[in-house]
């Protein structure tokens, strides 16, 4: 379908609906998400700033000063970065070999990486479970071709997490890059490479600082999908690796502990919140360099 | 770059090695005839297949996930394509609130609002689990649902809604035989992503579960806890299958639409 003008000259001038109509239309919406995000949230969230009828931080304070918890903060955000890490690494060269592929083969790069975000992350903690374990295929050829004598222990760590969450989210950082890298002409490189820039200096110097808001976005969707996975963590990481995600579950059903679920709960938020704001921040100014 | 870059090249093929290695290592552990997952395989059969389906906990449980997601969609799809076409032909002040409010539901972890969706709906309404699944699922796909029909709105010229207005058509008309038809191919990959999504979720519907009441993903979770045998393989690739169907039919509708 050819495109026919600008649409939001019209779209955007000013109310094309009538009022009582309008809110009819996002009214449903609305109460939704109100009623059953909001509305729960805000009632296990706020009651953990009150201790005795007073306004208190005390719950944070002792779950935070605990050791234990703390370390489980520690190493989810520490997943979390890593995670996002490794998966910038490996993405930034692929995507831009993806993004200077003519457009059909391009969409079938982009479908390729696409395919394991629609499979089931349990499918895909399984299949690690099945390389990594005890008599996994990794240890299975390592011990037969006679680098280890002893199978190693790589299943139930926190490397293992770390492997199932680059698996499940380099895909995103891949197409965030991708849709980024697409936008970078072939003149700017030439141009690059004509003023004496060899590849390596040309990638590093040109393509990744132009890179750097898909970076952001890709880091944003990475770090959040990491620290908050409930399947792989639960099921590579076992019980002696808990993240935030599984803490929360163990509290809430199995130790039946409410409020301190609802504390974990509201650390989450505060964090996801804290770093998708941050890095918002940095892409924000970012763009006013630039432009 | 004319010429071919050797690292370059290396990287693209180890990255896609690491994506695809571990589902093709799957799909063929799930012939073998030895009772645990060996490879390489041994022999062949489908006797892991057919213990899938002869598996009631499967079957049970794939009928729960499915006709839920496909029911949390719709309503995801009806609360969220009017609430995008209102907030695309309107602009006033509060529109940018309204719209991260629809977003929202993709900023909070899904295991927080599991286990607020838990206390609220199960505990405090004393509403059932199928309930709260929906709703819950509902909640958590419908920013799909407003987002890429949202997309699909904003690049429709509202000069052709304004046309058929003024040759008579009421704005009930105008939206179903002028904006829907012209968006069916966002609604479609709307309706498919958020379908997928639902139906893989785990963390939510973890903390949604009770007896007899258990999700797909959630069932097989626990199957593999007591179990290492190559049924779970074989149910794997059915579900790889099904993201495949999928993938192929949004992309074929995609382009059809476009």
């Amino acid at each position: 379908m050819p495109r026919l003008r600008e649409p939001e000259r019209y779209s955007k001038g000013g109310p094309c609906l009538r009022k009582k109509s309008f809110w009819l239309l996002l009214l449903p919406g609305l109460l939704l998400i109100l009623v059953f995000l909001i509305l729960p949230i805000a009632r296990i969230v706020l009651p953990t700033f009150q201790v005795e009828g007073q306004l208190s931080l005390s719950l944070y304070q002792k779950f935070l000063g605990d050791s234990f918890y703390l370390r489980i903060f520690l190493r989810t955000l520490r997943v979390g970065v890593v995670t996002a890490l490794i998966s910038m690494v490996l993405a930034l060269p692929v995507s831009f070999y993806i993004s200077r592929q003519p457009g059909s083969r391009k969409g079938i790069f982009i479908a390729m990486a696409t395919f394991p975000l629609l499979t089931n992350t349990v499918v895909r903690a399984f299949a690690w479970i099945t390389i990594l374990g005890r008599e996994g295929i990794l240890n299975n050829t390592l011990v037969r071709l006679g680098i280890v004598s002893e199978p190693l222990k790589l299943l139930y760590t926190e490397g293992a997490i770390l492997v199932g969450s680059v698996y499940l989210f380099l895909p995103i950082m891949l197409i965030s890059l991708v849709g980024v890298m697409e936008n970078i002409s072939d003149e700017t490189l030439e141009a690059a490479q004509s003023l004496g820039a060899n590849r390596l200096t040309t990638f590093l110097r040109v393509v990744v600082p132009l890179s750097v808001p898909g970076l952001i976005v890709g880091s944003v969707l990475v770090f959040a999908g990491a620290s908050a996975a409930y399947s792989t963590p639960l099921m590579l990481g076992g019980n002696k690796n808990m993240l935030l995600s599984t803490l929360i579950y163990q509290q809430a059903m199995t130790l039946d502990n409410w409020t301190r679920a609802s504390v974990i709960a509201t650390v989450m938020i505060v964090t996801s919140y804290l770093v998708v704001g941050i890095l918002n921040q940095v892409a924000a100014r970012i763009g006013e360099k630039t432009t | 770059m004319k010429r071919k870059n050797t690292f370059l090249i290396f990287m693209v093929g180890l990255v896609y090695f690491f994506i695809f290695a571990p589902l093709v290592l799957i799909a063929l552990t799930s012939f073998t005839t030895e009772s645990y997952i060996a490879f390489p395989p041994v022999g062949f059969t489908l006797d892991w297949y057919s213990k899938v389906f002869a598996n009631k906990t499967f079957i049970s449980s794939f009928k729960l996930s499915f006709t839920i997601s496909l029911a949390a969609t719709s309503i995801a799809l009806l609360v969220g394509v009017p609430g995008a076409y209102a907030l695309s032909r309107n602009s006033f002040r509060g529109k940018k609130f309204i719209k991260d409010l629809f977003f929202s539901p993709n900023l909070v972890p899904q295991v927080v609002l599991g286990f607020a969706l838990f206390t609220f709906i199960i505990v405090r309404l004393r509403l059932n689990v199928q309930a709260a699944l929906l709703l819950g699922l509902a909640i958590s796909v419908v920013t799909y649902a407003f987002r890429i029909v949202g997309a699909s709105i904003e690049s429709l010229d509202y000069a052709i809604e304004e046309a058929a207005m003024s040759l008579g058509a009421n704005r009930l008309t105008v939206f179903f035989r002028i904006v829907l038809p012209n968006i069916s191919s966002g609604i479609v990959s709307a309706f498919l992503l958020a379908f997928i999504n639902a139906f893989n979720n785990v963390p939510l519907t973890i903390f949604l579960s009770g007896p007899g009441v258990v999700t797909l993903p959630v069932a097989m979770m626990s199957y593999i806890e007591y179990n290492y045998d190559p049924t779970v393989s074989a149910l794997s690739v059915l579900l790889m299958l099904m993201s495949l169907a999928i993938m192929l039919v949004s992309e074929k509708l995609v382009k059809s639409g476009r």
